[in-house]
């Protein structure tokens, strides 16, 4: 695969995020969004971010992206500070991001356009991308009229085509049906495995962190802190008979038990004290895996 | 089969077993041979043929056959009972009098001049309205400083721009294209403004994500992505440049439609009043038509948008 191949170079890619902070607002209103992190993602690694809805993951990845400055700290990629966007930083969203006047082809070309890369390079670079990700037919379609898991296919390999050192990716099946979405997962570990690029993977979806991940972190609710940082053993190349092993299940009933306080604290601070017992429910703070 | 070719460019493709433009039935049924006969050709045509347009076509008969039906019969029977039709000619006098002046120079010339203005503060207005509206739309500080004065300025009618105008510029043409242009212009520079503040906040930072700077920026998201609601301004300030026009003309013209209509009131010449009246709408369709046609060739994607008619 010969675009994959352009991603041959396995020692960059390296983000490192140093003690930062993300306050927004000021004075009375001021939002700790970020409290105090510290994560790093090394070369070719897939890593995920995973808490409760609003605890700050978004705005970490969007400092890595550029959108956001932080507060307080740095963020690093390969060692240089990150101040605004770029493509050498691949960015997949949650919301569907492609431009709705190019045509399939031509949204996957976007970035080598803004590069200056020729039409006729672009245009190859564009069709075995496309036909990485299964839609080299559709290369003359436009984007509505395509189905949102196609739709988040192209977004991945338009990311993919200035061959970014990093791919950010933003709770980027969070809109797809279930079914969608296990394909979905199977396709990017595909795409991960062939092009050795690190990942920043959002989400708040604990199978789906596992499945990818080589490395998950836990982030508590606002003020987001990291809880905890667990390493997920299994063998690569997953394969979705994996999700049935004693050690996935064990890891999934560890995680719950990490994000459900977290999720009851998101929800409502007085929860989180007495438990959900007031809602007719005998359940503890401490009550793992109980709620689902 | 018959291979009587039916279009001039038949010839061409009778040759080749190449897939004429009636490919799409003929795939399916393979025992017919696909050359360009009259029998492919009227199928094809046909196809276009649909109920549904039939049915719309009649309608916009029916609609402007009402009118002229209200037209007919009120200056036929001199209805009178408060509106008057005593005065106003019949369609077969309007007729007549497009006969003999219609073909005119005098009447040519004067739909000629109210087109060039009509274009030129048209195409002033695009140059100058969509731009800045991208400008003030994308910068807060632009805004602060482009719109209290577009605020203070759009009230005013390009009508009461008139005395103004004629004080302003050297010469009764440049007035004249100058209030067409304060007609097209708001429509078309609010419309701008509002096409990029609606346009997706992901849509830009996927841009910037993909390494385009600000000129860039501008060029492939922001302007693409607001093109559907500039065309909205378009034809909105289309239709108020005419309005403009027509009353500047009247006001201050020599030569124009709007001159041509008020010289007939002035010469109680009621059949060309009616030409006049008519020549208007119907120059006024053909702009707001040609705006519509190119919208529909620059935004080829939107027929696929919600809401869209594919």
């Amino acid at each position: 695969m010969s675009v994959a191949e352009a991603h041959a170079d396995t020692s960059k890619g390296c983000i490192d995020i140093r003690n930062t902070g993300v306050t927004f607002g000021s004075d009375e209103s001021e939002i700790v969004a970020v409290k105090e992190v510290s994560i790093n993602v090394q070369p070719g690694e897939f890593v995920s971010l995973i808490g409760p809805s609003g605890c700050g993951k978004s705005t970490l990845l969007s400092i890595v992206a550029g959108f956001v400055k932080p507060t307080r700290g740095e963020a690093l990629l390969d060692g240089k500070k990150i101040t605004k966007p770029g493509s050498d930083r691949g960015v997949v969203f949650q919301q569907y991001s492609l431009f709705p006047w190019l045509s399939v082809r031509k949204n996957v070309e976007f970035g080598l356009k803004m590069a200056g890369v020729d039409q006729n390079r672009r245009n190859a670079t564009a069709r075995s991308l496309l036909d990485l990700a299964g839609l080299l037919s559709f290369e003359n379609h436009y984007p509505d009229q395509l189905s949102g898991g196609m739709k988040q296919r192209i977004g991945i390999v338009r990311a993919l085509a200035t061959s970014p050192q990093v791919l950010l990716m933003d709770e980027p099946f969070g809109a797809l049906d279930t079914q969608t979405r296990v394909v979905m997962q199977e396709i990017l570990t595909n795409i991960w495995q062939q092009f050795r690029i690190s990942v920043l993977f959002i989400t708040h979806d604990i199978e789906e962190s596992i499945f990818l991940s080589d490395r998950i972190y836990v982030m508590t609710a606002r003020p987001g802190r990291i809880k905890a940082e667990i390493k997920v053993p299994l063998p690569r190349p997953r394969t979705p008979e994996m999700t049935d092993t004693p050690e996935f299940m064990n890891l999934v009933q560890e995680l719950k038990g990490l994000i459900r306080e977290e999720s009851l604290a998101a929800m409502a601070p007085e929860i989180k004290d007495r438990g959900l017992s007031g809602f007719g429910m005998k359940v503890g703070p401490k009550g793992v895996g109980e709620l689902y | 089969m018959t291979s009587t070719p039916e279009k001039p460019e038949a010839p061409v493709a009778e040759g080749q077993a190449a897939p004429a433009p009636a490919a799409g039935p003929a795939a399916a049924e393979p025992e017919v041979v696909p050359t360009l006969s009259f029998r492919t050709v009227a199928r094809s045509l046909l196809k276009h043929v649909t109920r549904d347009r039939i049915i719309t076509l009649l309608l916009g008969c029916i609609s402007i056959g009402a009118l002229f039906l209200v037209w007919y019969l009120g200056t036929k029977y001199r209805f009178e009972f408060y509106i008057r039709f005593k005065n106003v000619p019949t369609p077969a006098e309007v007729f007549h009098q497009l006969t003999q002046v219609g073909l005119s120079n005098k009447y040519l010339v004067n739909i000629a001049i109210s087109v060039r203005r009509i274009l030129t503060g048209f195409f002033i207005a695009i140059a100058i309205g969509v731009p800045l509206g991208l400008l003030i739309g994308k910068y807060e500080r632009v805004r602060d400083l482009c719109m209290p004065c577009v605020e203070i300025l759009r009230p005013i009618p390009a009508i009461a721009w008139v005395p103004m105008s004629i004080m302003l510029w050297p010469n009764n043409e440049a007035a004249i294209v100058f209030i067409t242009f304060i007609g097209a212009f708001f429509p078309i520079l609010l419309n701008t403004i509002h096409g990029v503040h609606s346009l997706d906040g992901v849509l830009v930072r996927a841009g910037r994500c993909l390494g385009a700077n600000e000129a860039q920026l501008f060029w492939n998201v922001i302007l693409p992505g607001s093109l559907p609601h500039i065309f909205t301004g378009l034809a909105v300030g289309m239709g108020v440049a005419w309005v403009s026009l027509i009353a500047a003309e009247m006001i201050s013209g020599q030569f124009g439609v709007g001159y041509f209509t008020w010289e007939a009131y002035s010469l109680v010449d009621y059949p060309a009043i009616m030409l006049g009246m008519i020549t208007i709408g119907v120059l006024g369709l053909a702009c707001s038509g040609v705006i519509r046609l190119v919208g529909y060739f620059l935004m080829p994607w939107l027929s696929y948008a919600p809401g869209g008619n594919r």
